[in-house]
C-alpha cells in the first residue's frame, strides 16, 4: 500500500481510527520508504525493528481503546534529539558510539501520544549550517533535485539544518519529523523542500535531551506536509518541563481547534525592512501575493518598521557561537563518543577534538571563544546582548499594531550543492529572515506558497506573539489554502 | 599593630582570604545526585553531573536556602536578583569544559566578620560577597603510572564562595577569621566546616606593603585545607615577599600553592598564564529572582549566632569575655553550657566546663559532642558541691572517674565513699590526733608561726582522705590551735 505514505498526518488518524489500514501496516509502507529514498541520505540510522515493534504496541493501544493523539503515525526523528538506546550522532563524528541512556522529553512526548520512530535523519554538523552540507555522514540531496535519481544534474540541498527531516517529509518517507530552529533551521528546510514547519515560542518545547547549539536559542518544532499535521504533531511536542528552567508552565493549546480559516479583521504586518536590498523578484512576488490572500480572506495589512532587522544576523552570528563555543566544551573524549589519544591531557584535546570536530563547527567555536575574550567581550558579546534586546523591543512594538507578520522565509529557492560554499557570509545571508524572530524568541513558521521560476518551492513566513502560535497556524492555513500547490518532489517513496 | 622587622624597617601584610564552603544540602547544586562524603567513586553521578548530551541544569532550591540563610548570618545584603555565569575552561575532572558560577551578580553582598581575639578583643572583617557555584570533579594521579582516574561524586556539588576584604593584618587575624567564620556556618547548619574532608578549603591573597603605603602586589595561595596551613602559609609568603623586594626585586602577581611537606609556596602559574575564562550568563538558567518575604522567612528561622550568643553569656551568666568566647566557639559546646548552667551557679559551670571538662576532652582528644561525662552529670557533680556531699577537691576526683566511666557522680561518691565529712565530731577527733601528733608545731604555731595552719590543714585531710569539710575543719582547729 504505497499510497499509504503519501497521506497527511489527519487523514492517516482517520483511516487508523475507521480500521482501514493498521499502524502496522502503515509503519511497514514508512520503513520501506525509507528505504526506497536512501539516494538521498537522509537518514543517519534508520530503526525498522523499533518502528514496527512501536507499531505493534500502538493497534494494542488503539483496540483497547486508548488511542492517543498521534497514535500509530510513523516519523523521523532529527538526530539532535537523545533516543534511548539509539545511536545519536548530532551529525558529528566526535559522538561516534554514543547511546543514550535517555530519551529527550520531546521524543518521550511523542512516544507517549502514540508516534512511531522511523529513524534519525541527517543535519548539518551540531545543527550548524543552512545546507546540510556540514554532517559527518554526508550531506542531504533534496528530492526536488532534478534529472535521474542518484545521478541528478543538479544536486540541491534541502536547506538546513533540518535537512534529513525535510528531504525525508518532502519524499514521502515519514508523516513528519522533528527539527530544531536556531536561527532558522527548520523554516528554511520547509521553505526550500515545500513542507510546513514551525519553530515555537522560545520555551514551549523542552530542551532536555537534545543536544544543544545555542541554549538561548535552540527550538525543537514539528515539519510535515501540511498545517493541520503542524498543529497536531506540535501539541504533541510541547509542554512544561521541570527540568528545563528555560521551558515555560502554559497549558498547550489544542491548535487544530484553532484552524477555523476566519482571519477577518486581522492586522497582518508587512516589515519595511525586509524588503532588502537585491531581492529576488519572484520572492518579492510571492510576498506581494500573500499579502493579496490573506486581503482576500479579509485581513488587513499594515506596514510596520523593525529598524534593528539590519543588525539581526551580525547579532546572531555573535551570541549562537558564544554560547556554541561553550556548549561544545563538553566534547572532550573523556566521557563518551570519539577520543584520539595523545601524550598529554592536552594533546588528547587537541587530537580529539580536531578530528572529532567539522570545519564549520570550528569557525564557531572560533568565533564564540573570540567574541568572549578578554578585551573583545563587550566590543562583541555585550554589544551583540543588547542589541538583541533592541530587536525584541521592535517585535514589542510591531505587535501594538499587527497580530501576525508575514515575510518570505529565505531570500532565495533551494540551490546546488558547491554553490554559496566557497564564502561562509553568503550561506549566513540564508537565515536573513528568520533570524530576527529566533533572537526575539518570537513563533515563526514557513508555510509552501508557490514555485519559483526554477520550479522549486518558495515559502512564506508567518510570525507571531509570544505563545500565539495559534494565530500563525490559522493565517498558515489561509495561505496554503490559496497557494493549493500542486507541485512535489520529482523523486518521492 | 604587629609588624615583621625587615632588613629595611617594618613591613604590614596585607591578607584576604576567599573560602570555599560545600553547602550541606542532599542533592546537588543543579542536580538530584547525592553529595555524601566518601561513597564509592562515581557512584553518586546524574548524567548533568557528567555532562552528557542535552542534559540541563536544574537549580536546587535548598542549596539557595542555605546560601541565603549564611548572607543573612553574615549580616550581609541579599540580592533579590542574581545571575549564574558560565566559567570555561578545559579540565578533566570539570565535565562540562565550564563551570556554573556567580560572576558579575552574586546572591549575596557586603557583610562581616567579627574576629575574636586571643587577648579578648575583637576586630571586624568585611566580607565582599558569597555566590553559589559548582564544584568539580577530583583527579586521582596515583591510582596508574600514566593515567589519571576521575572521579565524579563532587561533580556539582554547591559550594559557596565567600570572599573577605582585605582586612587582615596577622597570620593569626586569618586564622581568626577562618575560625569565626566555620563557627558561624555550622551555627547555621549551611556548612560542616570539615576541612579534612575537604568541605571547606580557602585560598589566601597575600602581600606586603611598608606601614601606610598602598597595597603591594599581592599573590593568591590557592587550596589550603587547614587553618595551620593558612597560618603557616602566610607567615612563609609574607617573608619570601619582603626578601624578594628587600633585595631589589619586585613581586609578580601569580598563583602558588603550599606545599604541606616542604612547609613552602612554590609558583603554580603566572598572571601570564591566567585563563581567561570567558564568563557569560548561563543560557541555560534564568536570573535567579528571590521573594523578599521568603527571605524574611528564613531569616525569622536563623539560631542565635556566637557573637549574640557571646553577648548574652556576658550579661545573663556574668562570664568573662574570654570565657564567652571559649564557650560559644562552637555551638555544642555552648549548648553543653547551658545545660549544665541552668539552674546553678553559671560562673562555677562555666569554670568546669571550660577547666576540668575542656582539659580532659583535650587530652583525650575528643569532641564535646563525644564526651562521656554529659551535661546532666556534670551538673549533679556540681550539685553534690553546692549541698556539701563532697568538697570541690574530692569532685575533681569525682570528675576523673565520671569521665572515665560514664558513671554519675553520686554512685561514684556512694561506691567509693567519698562522701564528705560534716560531723563535727570525728572532724574533732582527727585533729585532735593530728595535734597530739604534731606537739612541737602546734607550740611554734603558737608562738607566732602562722604559716603552719596550712600544714595542720593538710595533716586532717589526710587523715580523713579529704572527706572533711573544710570550712569545718578550718573552724575546729583554728578554735583548737588558739585554745
Amino acid at each position: 500500500m504505497t499510497g499509504l505514505t503519501h497521506l497527511t498526518m489527519a487523514a492517516a488518524l482517520d483511516g487508523l481510527a475507521k480500521k482501514e489500514f493498521t499502524a502496522v501496516e502503515l509503519t511497514e509502507a514508512h520503513v520501506k520508504a525509507v528505504e526506497t529514498i536512501r539516494p538521498l541520505n537522509a537518514f543517519i540510522t534508520e530503526t525498522p525493528e523499533q518502528a514496527l515493534a512501536m507499531a505493534k504496541a500502538s493497534d494494542a493501544r488503539r483496540a483497547k481503546g486508548e488511542a492517543g493523539p498521534m497514535e500509530g503515525l510513523p516519523i523521523a526523528v532529527k538526530d539532535l534529539f537523545c533516543t534511548k538506546g539509539v545511536p545519536t550522532t548530532a551529525a558529528s563524528h566526535i559522538l561516534d558510539g554514543f547511546k543514550p541512556e535517555y530519551e529527550s522529553t520531546v521524543t518521550s512526548n511523542l512516544w507517549r501520544d502514540g508516534a512511531v520512530m522511523l529513524g534519525k535523519v541527517n543535519l548539518d554538523e551540531f545543527a550548524m549550517g543552512s545546507a546540510n552540507i556540514t554532517s559527518h555522514h554526508g550531506n542531504v540531496i533534496s528530492p526536488w533535485s532534478p534529472g535521474e535519481v542518484g545521478n541528478w544534474s543538479r544536486q540541491l540541498v534541502p536547506g538546513g539544518s533540518s535537512g534529513g527531516s525535510a528531504a525525508a517529509v518532502a519524499a514521502r518517507a515519514a508523516l513528519g519529523a522533528t527539527g530544531t530552529d536556531t536561527g532558522g533551521s527548520i523554516r528554511q528546510p520547509a521553505a526550500f523542500t515545500g513542507i510546513v514547519g514551525i519553530k515555537p515560542t522560545y520555551g514551549r518545547c523542552s530542551r532536555w535531551g537534545v543536544v544543544a547549539f545555542a541554549s538561548s536559542l535552540d527550538q525543537a518544532g514539528p515539519m510535515t506536509r501540511t498545517v493541520e499535521d503542524a498543529a497536531i504533531m506540535l501539541r504533541s511536542m510541547c509542554g512544561f518541563d521541570p527540568k528545563d528552567s528555560t521551558s515555560v508552565d502554559m497549558a498547550v493549546p489544542d491548535f487544530r481547534a484553532a484552524l477555523t480559516g476566519d482571519i477577518r479583521g486581522l492586522k497582518v504586518g508587512i516589515p519595511k525592512e525586509y524588503r532588502v536590498e537585491g531581492m529576488p523578484a519572484e520572492i518579492a512576488a510571492i510576498w506581494d501575493q500573500g499579502i493579496e490572500w490573506l486581503k482576500q480572506a479579509g485581513a488587513e495589512p499594515v506596514e510596520i518598521s523593525l529598524p534593528h532587522t539590519k543588525y539581526a544576523l551580525a547579532t546572531y552570528y555573535i551570541v549562537a557561537p558564544a554560547e556554541a563555543s561553550s556548549n561544545l566544551a563538553r566534547y572532550d573524549g573523556l566521557r563518551y563518543g570519539l577520543r584520539v589519544e595523545g601524550a598529554s591531557l592536552k594533546d588528547m584535546y587537541e587530537n580529539t577534538r580536531g578530528a572529532g570536530f567539522g570545519k564549520e563547527v570550528r569557525r564557531r567555536i572560533l568565533i564564540g571563544t573570540y567574541v568572549l575574550s578578554a578585551g573583545y567581550y563587550d566590543a562583541y558579546y555585550n554589544k551583540a546582548r543588547q542589541v538583541r534586546t533592541r530587536i525584541k523591543w521592535d517585535f514589542d512594538e510591531a505587535f501594538k499594531t499587527c497580530d501576525v507578520i508575514l515575510t518570505p522565509t529565505a531570500p532565495s529557492t533551494a540551490f546546488a550543492i558547491g554553490e554559496k560554499m566557497d564564502d561562509p557570509i553568503q550561506m549566513y545571508l540564508n537565515d536573513v529572515f528568520t533570524v530576527p524572530a529566533s533572537l526575539a524568541g518570537l513563533p515563526g513558521m514557513s508555510v509552501p506558497a508557490g514555485v519559483g521560476s526554477d520550479g522549486l518551492p518558495l515559502g512564506l513566513q508567518l510570525l507571531g506573539r509570544p505563545f500565539d502560535e495559534e494565530t500563525i497556524l490559522r493565517v498558515g492555513q489561509v495561505i496554503e489554502k490559496a497557494a493549493a500547490v500542486t507541485a512535489t518532489p520529482p523523486f518521492m517513496a | 599593630m604587629s609588624y615583621i622587622q625587615g632588613e629595611t624597617g617594618d613591613w604590614e601584610i596585607v591578607i584576604g582570604l576567599e573560602v570555599h564552603a560545600q553547602v550541606i544540602s542532599n542533592a546537588k547544586l543543579f542536580s538530584g545526585a547525592a553529595t555524601a562524603f566518601g561513597a564509592e567513586p562515581n557512584s553518586q553521578v546524574s548524567f548533568v553531573d557528567a555532562a552528557f548530551p542535552g542534559m540541563l541544569p536544574v537549580i536546587n532550591e535548598r542549596c539557595i536556602e542555605q546560601a541565603v540563610r549564611t548572607g543573612l548570618g553574615l549580616k550581609a545584603q541579599i540580592n533579590l536578583h542574581s545571575v549564574f555565569d558560565r566559567k570555561n575552561y578545559f579540565y578533566a575532572d570539570l565535565p562540562q569544559g565550564y563551570q556554573i558560577s556567580q560572576y558579575l551578580q552574586p546572591i549575596v553582598g557586603k557583610g562581616e566578620i567579627v574576629l575574636d581575639l586571643p587577648d579578648g578583643s575583637s576586630r571586624t572583617v568585611g566580607v565582599t560577597r558569597l555566590h553559589l557555584e559548582q564544584d568539580a570533579g577530583k583527579s586521582l594521579h596515583d591510582q596508574h603510572p600514566a593515567k589519571t582516574y576521575i572521579d565524579l561524586n563532587r561533580s556539582g556539588v554547591a559550594l559557596m564562595e565567600i570572599v573577605s576584604e582585605p582586612d587582615m593584618r596577622t597570620a593569626e587575624e586569618a586564622g581568626a577569621y577562618v575560625r569565626k567564620l566555620r563557627s558561624i556556618l555550622r551555627y547555621l547548619g549551611t556548612c560542616d566546616g570539615n576541612m579534612e574532608e575537604g568541605s571547606m578549603r580557602c585560598d589566601v591573597n597575600v602581600s606586603v606593603r611598608k606601614p601606610g603605603a598602598p597595597f603591594g602586589t599581592r599573590c593568591e595561595i590557592k587550596n589550603v585545607n587547614s587553618i595551620r596551613f593558612v597560618m603557616q602559609a602566610i607567615e612563609y609568603e609574607a617573608r619570601r615577599q619582603i626578601e624578594i623586594i628587600e633585595e631589589g626585586g619586585k613581586i609578580d602577581q601569580e598563583t602558588r600553592l603550599w606545599d604541606t611537606t616542604k612547609f613552602v609556596t612554590r609558583s603554580m602559574r603566572s598572571k601570564e598564564e591566567a585563563h581567561d575564562y570567558r564568563y557569560f550568563p548561563d543560557p541555560d538558567l534564568l536570573p535567579l529572582e528571590l521573594d523578599a518575604a521568603w527571605v524574611e522567612d528564613i531569616k525569622r528561622t536563623l539560631p542565635e549566632l556566637p557573637d549574640d550568643k557571646k553577648a548574652r553569656f556576658i550579661a545573663e551568666y556574668k562570664l568573662s569575655p574570654y570565657d564567652a568566647n571559649v564557650l560559644v566557639s562552637e555551638k555544642a559546646r555552648a549548648d553543653f553550657f547551658e545545660a549544665v548552667a541552668k539552674g546553678r551557679d553559671p560562673k562555677l559551670a562555666a569554670n568546669w566546663v571550660t577547666g576540668e571538662l575542656f582539659g580532659y576532652l583535650n587530652k583525650a582528644g575528643k569532641e564535646i559532642e563525644e564526651s562521656p561525662v554529659s551535661a546532666e552529670n556534670l551538673g549533679g557533680l556540681i550539685d553534690l558541691i553546692a549541698d556539701n556531699t563532697i568538697s570541690g577537691r574530692i569532685a575533681k576526683e569525682v570528675f576523673e572517674a565520671m569521665f572515665e566511666t560514664g558513671e554519675k557522680p553520686a554512685d561514684i561518691v556512694e561506691k567509693k565513699g567519698l562522701r564528705q565529712v560534716t560531723d563535727t565530731g570525728a572532724i574533732e577527733a582527727s585533729i585532735d590526733s593530728v595535734l597530739a601528733a604534731n606537739a612541737d608545731k602546734v607550740a611554734e604555731f603558737r608562738s607566732g608561726k602562722d604559716k603552719l595552719f596550712g600544714f595542720f590543714v593538710g595533716q586532717v585531710m589526710k587523715a580523713t582522705q579529704g572527706k572533711a569539710n573544710p570550712a569545718l575543719v578550718n573552724e575546729i582547729l583554728m578554735t583548737k590551735l588558739k585554745g
